[in-house]
Parts: structure tokens; C-alpha cells; sequence
């Protein structure tokens, strides 16, 4: 039996889950990638081509126009999206209408969710073909309602973990979290640091004794070889703001994909 | 019915909440538990009322304007939070979240502000406390209300500009959480408003209460019992919950006066952002539209949750005035009675001013929640 206790034996995993143990299971290092969903005409491109670069699960973020969880980098590419007209509807759309290559998580502020209303939101998302969702603004105590409507429709809710939480606490976001849980690395919003927080390593190693779920590390992970630092006790990290500027800067598909390679290269040297 | 307590999840029946990143909760947690503490125990009252009374001028007196109740026909009173250290009602927050942040162990404050008010309030509190203050404020706000911003300067406390979004209070406020965020360890965020996760909207009524209270108690003295009438412009909603709750248990109509463009009862859905599930303007898709209000200190799309619980119970009633009928009321006030307010509570005499028909012969008690010098630079240009 894993540490996780006895809740892992019961519980259905999902997708976005499946494919990380899959990653964990041969030794490897799990890479999710954040793309701004809507962020200029190529997103979708994109969003393939860091799959085949090797992110083993795709966050799409729908723009919000009040993201709080987010640094500059991210706010700009969300103003840059929602100016062009991307709204919730043609984001998950695109998605349908698509094949990204590995599963798909959403990540969006609660707001979007609660305005089409739960199971409208949580159903958009199946039928556009995504697995998992992400709302950094809802925290344990909310999510009830939210984790009710989701699995029903079969979507996986990713909860955040943050240095700030108790030992009890992050016990009971693992057992809430599903897809996996995301250690949130550092005390800030989102966005590319200069060093990896020691709050990065330190996430991870109080998750990992409590969950078999697996856990990965997230905001402030910026650099190659930032995320093999940060994936040393835990299971692999979230890349956003870093791959997000390279959309800004008009890299590309090419450009975006490149940086995510040298990210799988770093993971897959270590 | 008197105000009440909002559940142990923070509703004010449907609306409140503590919709936080994770990173916050955990703080969230600890203020609910540190006020409920601090609220109970009668040497942290005696401290904030010996400050609200000695440093703040507590209590602000209740002033009948004989002047404009004959022009308008009603018999109409004043709230005189614009006598209070500062300016206006925030620093009834203010102080008490600052010794509170101080029983807590935390050494730096952090505020949104909008008028300015706010954010003054809090560099004060930072001063006479010994605390570090750093204030954020939207670059078109920092414009309009230059003043305030110098004031903040003097008090030793650090103003960051807003330059996201609408620039205004409502990016105020995303910067403030987003540095709250990062230095949650040591910082306090000392909201300014009726907003926010729970428990803000609950803990900031309460610091008002104070003025509501005396509000009450004046009313019996000079009216021999409450008025008709209470009238109060709403913002986030903490001068007007402040004086609604001295007369929640009355029979007296209450009325909040929000700006035209920043009507998040009267034209909002409930929505979600900034912690609270509350009436919001936003689109169909549910992102926050921006306000647009000639008074910095109301050009906000939300609300505080109460009110939108109070407006769905139909207890207290939210009516919408133009930015021509402030600036017509602000001159009222100040020819009829020699009174300069703030551009906001301007906008509960704006709706005076406009329904007098219907309030003739009726006692109303206007909260004044501000002064209006930080709006006479921005005035001059309007008024030419
Ligand atoms: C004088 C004055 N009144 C009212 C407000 C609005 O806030 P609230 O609705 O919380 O009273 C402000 C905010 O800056 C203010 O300065």
C-alpha cells in the first residue's frame, strides 16, 4: 500500500493523472506545460507543438481579466488574449475542434466557471475534450461544490498546495486533489525568478511522504535546470510564465517548442 | 432585525465567502481567529476606543443642516465622519485592523486605496504604530487625487501605481493580494472596505459600528428617535454598513447610493472575484467590466457582500445617481451649509437632492462619510 493510505486503492484516477503515473512508473520526470489559450492566432499550434516537444499534459488558461495568482508576464498575455476577443466559448471550442496529443487541463479564475454556471462550465470543458481543471482562486474550503459537478463529469480538479498550509492541511488537499497536486513553489504570484525558492524543494518533500498522488511543483520554475532542481523529491513541475513569454516575444510554435524540448532534455538527462 | 454574523464559512446568506489562493488561506484563517480573540477581550477595546476617542476625535458629531432641509423640504442630518482624523470614516477601520496587525506580530500593512482616503488612513495608523505601510493605488487615480497621494508621502509610507487594467481600485486591490501573496509571513492587508474574503466584510462592519451607534444615539437626542430615513453612498459599502447597522433594527428606510458607473447592485450579477461571491458588473463571460465614476473612491464594480444579502432581502435599497448630479451636490452642500464633502457621500445628497418630492416632510440623516478637500484640485478642473 502506498503512504497515500488506504483512499488511493478506491479511487478512480483520470486522464491527466494516468498519463503522469505513466511518466513516474518508467523513471521519468513529469512536465506540464501552461499555454495561454486565445494568445495570438497560433495558441492552438502551440499548444501541439509542446505536446510533441514533450509535456506530458497541456494547462490551457482561459483568460480572466482580474488575475490575481498571476505575475506580469501572465497578466499581459491574458490583456493580449482578451483584447483580441478570446472568451471562455471560443477557447474550448478551438479545443474540440482539435487534437492537442496528450490530455488537457484547463486553468481559469472561478469567476469564469461560476458565470456559465458549474455544470455547464464543468460539461464545456468534458465535451471540449479537456480533463482536468485548474482554479487557483478556489481554495480547499470553497471547492466542494465546484469537485461535485466536475467528477460527475468526469473531470479531474487540481488542487494547489502552498508553503503556508499546515501538514494537516496539505493532507487533506491531497486526498481532495485528483490529476495531481500542484505544489505552489514559492510565496508569490506566477512568473520567472532568478533562483529556484528553497520553498520549491521544500513543498515537495513535505507532499510527497503524504500522497502516492502525484505531485509536481509549480510557479517560480523558470529555467531547465530550475525544474530538475525542483523535481528532485518531488515528480515533476508546471512551467508557465517562461514558455508564456516566448509566446509573447512571436517565437512561435518552432520557437515555444524549443524551449520546452531543452525542459524535457534537462528532466530527461538528470 | 439587527446586522448579524455571517456563517462559519463567511455568507451573508448567499453572498460572502473566502474565494483566496491556498497560499491565503491559511492567513485568512488565523485573522478570523485573531479578531474573534482581540473582539473579546477588553484590553484591546479599551486601546481602540481610547484611540478612536483621543487620536481620531470620536465621537463626530451629528449636524442638522437648517439651510438645505428648508431648500429640499425634509429635515436633513449629517454623520460628520468628515470631522475625523484624516478625513473620513476609514480610520475607524484603519485603527483597529492596525492594532490588530500589531497583536499579531506583523510589521508591515498593505493597502488598496481609491480616493486616497483609505490609504492615508493606513499610513497614519503605520506612523502612530511604528509599522512599515505601502500603499497601491492606480496611476488615474493617483492624477485625480495627487493630494492624498502627498499626504501618504509625508506619513513615510511607500505608494506602488497600479498599472494594470482599468487602473483604478479594482487593479488597486488585485496588486494589493498579489503582494499580500509574497510577504503574507509579515504583512497585514489592511483592507479598506466592507470586501473581500470573509473575514474582511465582517470584521470592517465591525469597526464601523462605532459610527452607527452614535448615529443612533444622536438621532433619539435630536429627533427623539430614529429617522425616516438613512442615506449613505456604497463603494465597497463600509461607511453605509457602518450607519445601517445603528438602524438595521428600526423601522427607518435604508438607502446606499452607488455611482452611476460603478452600480454593482443596482446593474451586477453575483460574481466572484476579490475573495467575495457578490453583485459585480461584469460581462456575459464573466470577466470584471471596468467602473467609471468621477469619485476615485467609488469607481469600483463590486460591492461588499453584505450589501447584496441586505438588497436581496429588501432590508436596504440601492439607487444610482449621475456624475452631473454629484458635482451639482457638491456644491449644494458647500454654498447651503458651508460644508465641503468628498465627492462620494455627494453622491447620497445627489440622490437626496433628486427625490426630494418623495422624502418631503421626512427626517433623513446623511452619512458624510469625507471631507472634500482632496477633491478640490479635481474639482477646479470640472467647475473650470
Ligand atoms: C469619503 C469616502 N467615502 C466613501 C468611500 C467609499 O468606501 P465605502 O463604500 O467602503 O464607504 C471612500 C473611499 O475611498 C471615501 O474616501
Amino acid at each position: 500500500m502506498s503512504a497515500g493510505g488506504l483512499d488511493d486503492g478506491l479511487r478512480a484516477t483520470g486522464r491527466v493523472e494516468n498519463a503522469l503515473r505513466a511518466r513516474r512508473d518508467i523513471g521519468g520526470k513529469c512536465l506540464v506545460v501552461y499555454v495561454t489559450g486565445g494568445l495570438g492566432d497560433d495558441w492552438l499550434e502551440t499548444a501541439r507543438a509542446v505536446a510533441d516537444a514533450g509535456a506530458d499534459v497541456v494547462e490551457i488558461g482561459i483568460p480572466f481579466s482580474d488575475p490575481v495568482m498571476d505575475g506580469p508576464t501572465i497578466q499581459a498575455a491574458n490583456d493580449a488574449a482578451l483584447n483580441s476577443g478570446a472568451t471562455p466559448v471560443t477557447i474550448l471550442n478551438a479545443l474540440r475542434d482539435s487534437d492537442v496529443g496528450v490530455p488537457l487541463v484547463v486553468m481559469t479564475y472561478y469567476n469564469i466557471a461560476f458565470r456559465m454556471g458549474l455544470e455547464r462550465f464543468a460539461e464545456s470543458l468534458a465535451a471540449a475534450g479537456v480533463s482536468g481543471c485548474i482554479l487557483p482562486d478556489l481554495p480547499l474550503e470553497e471547492s466542494s461544490a465546484w469537485i461535485e459537478v466536475a467528477t460527475d463529469s468526469g473531470v479531474e480538479t487540481i488542487l494547489l498546495a502552498a508553503p503556508t498550509a499546515s501538514d494537516e492541511r496539505l493532507q487533506r488537499i491531497c486526498e481532495r486533489t485528483r490529476g495531481f497536486v500542484y505544489g505552489v513553489g514559492l510565496l508569490g504570484v506566477t512568473g520567472v525568478r532568478a533562483e529556484l525558492a528553497s520553498s520549491a524543494i521544500e513543498i515537495a518533500s513535505r507532499l510527497k511522504p503524504i500522497t502516492d498522488v502525484p505531485v509536481l511543483v509549480g510557479v517560480g520554475v523558470g529555467t531547465p535546470g530550475q525544474a530538475v532542481e525542483a523535481s528532485q523529491y518531488g515528480d515533476g513541475v508546471v512551467v508557465g510564465s517562461a514558455v508564456v513569454q516566448r509566446m509573447l516575444d512571436q517565437a512561435g510554435p518552432e520557437g515555444v517548442a524549443e524551449l520546452v524540448a531543452d525542459f524535457r532534455n534537462a528532466l530527461d538527462a538528470r | 432585525m439587527t446586522l448579524q454574523e455571517p456563517t462559519s464559512e463567511g455568507r451573508f446568506g448567499n453572498f460572502g465567502g473566502r474565494f483566496v489562493p491556498e497560499t491565503l488561506m491559511p492567513a485568512v484563517l488565523e485573522l478570523e481567529s485573531a479578531f474573534r480573540e482581540a473582539w473579546a477581550d477588553p484590553s484591546f477595546r479599551a486601546d481602540l476606543d481610547a484611540l478612536l476617542a483621543d487620536y481620531a476625535g470620536r465621537p463626530s458629531p451629528m449636524t442638522e443642516c437648517h439651510n438645505l432641509s428648508e431648500e429640499l423640504g425634509c429635515r436633513l442630518l449629517l454623520k460628520r465622519e468628515d470631522l475625523n482624523h484624516t478625513g473620513s470614516h476609514k480610520i475607524n477601520n484603519v485603527l483597529g485592523q492596525a492594532l490588530l496587525a500589531q497583536r499579531m506580530g506583523k510589521t508591515r500593512l498593505l493597502a488598496e486605496t481609491g480616493a486616497g482616503q483609505h490609504g492615508v488612513a493606513s499610513a497614519t495608523a503605520a506612523a502612530l504604530l511604528g509599522m512599515e505601510c505601502c500603499v497601491y493605488m492606480g496611476e488615474v487615480d493617483v492624477e485625480r487625487q495627487e493630494l492624498n497621494v502627498f499626504r501618504m508621502h509625508l506619513l513615510g509610507a511607500e505608494v506602488r501605481t497600479a498599472l494594470s487594467g482599468s487602473r483604478t481600485l479594482k487593479d488597486a486591490v488585485n496588486e494589493a493580494m498579489r503582494d499580500w501573496v509574497a510577504t503574507v509571513t509579515e504583512s497585514h492587508y489592511c483592507l479598506g472596505s466592507v470586501m473581500g474574503p470573509h473575514p474582511y466584510p465582517w470584521m470592517v462592519r465591525t469597526f464601523h459600528e462605532v459610527l452607527g451607534k452614535e448615529a443612533r444615539a444622536q438621532s433619539e437626542a435630536l429627533l427623539g428617535g430614529p429617522p425616516d430615513v438613512v442615506v449613505a453612498c456604497v463603494g465597497g459599502g463600509s461607511n453605509a454598513i457602518g450607519i445601517f447597522s445603528g438602524f438595521a433594527d428600526a423601522a427607518t428606510e435604508l438607502v446606499g447610493v452607488e455611482p452611476a458607473g460603478g452600480a454593482a447592485v443596482g446593474r451586477g450579477l453575483p460574481g466572484v472575484v476579490h475573495g467575495m461571491d457578490s453583485f459585480l458588473m461584469q460581462d456575459e463571460f464573466g470577466q470584471v467590466l471596468e467602473a467609471q465614476s468621477i469619485s476615485a473612491g467609488l469607481d469600483y464594480p463590486g460591492v461588499g457582500p453584505e450589501h447584496s444579502h441586505l438588497a436581496s432581502i429588501g432590508r436596504a435599497r440601492y439607487e444610482a445617481v449621475n456624475d452631473d448630479e454629484v458635482v451639482e451636490a457638491f456644491r449644494m452642500l458647500s454654498r447651503s451649509e458651508g460644508i465641503i464633502p468628498a465627492l462620494e457621500p455627494a453622491h447620497a445628497l445627489a440622490w437626496v437632492s433628486r427625490e426630494r418630492a418623495a422624502l418631503a416632510g421626512k427626517s433623513v440623516v446623511v452619512n458624510l462619510s469625507g471631507r472634500g478637500d482632496k477633491d478640490v484640485a479635481q474639482m477646479m478642473d470640472v467647475l473650470g
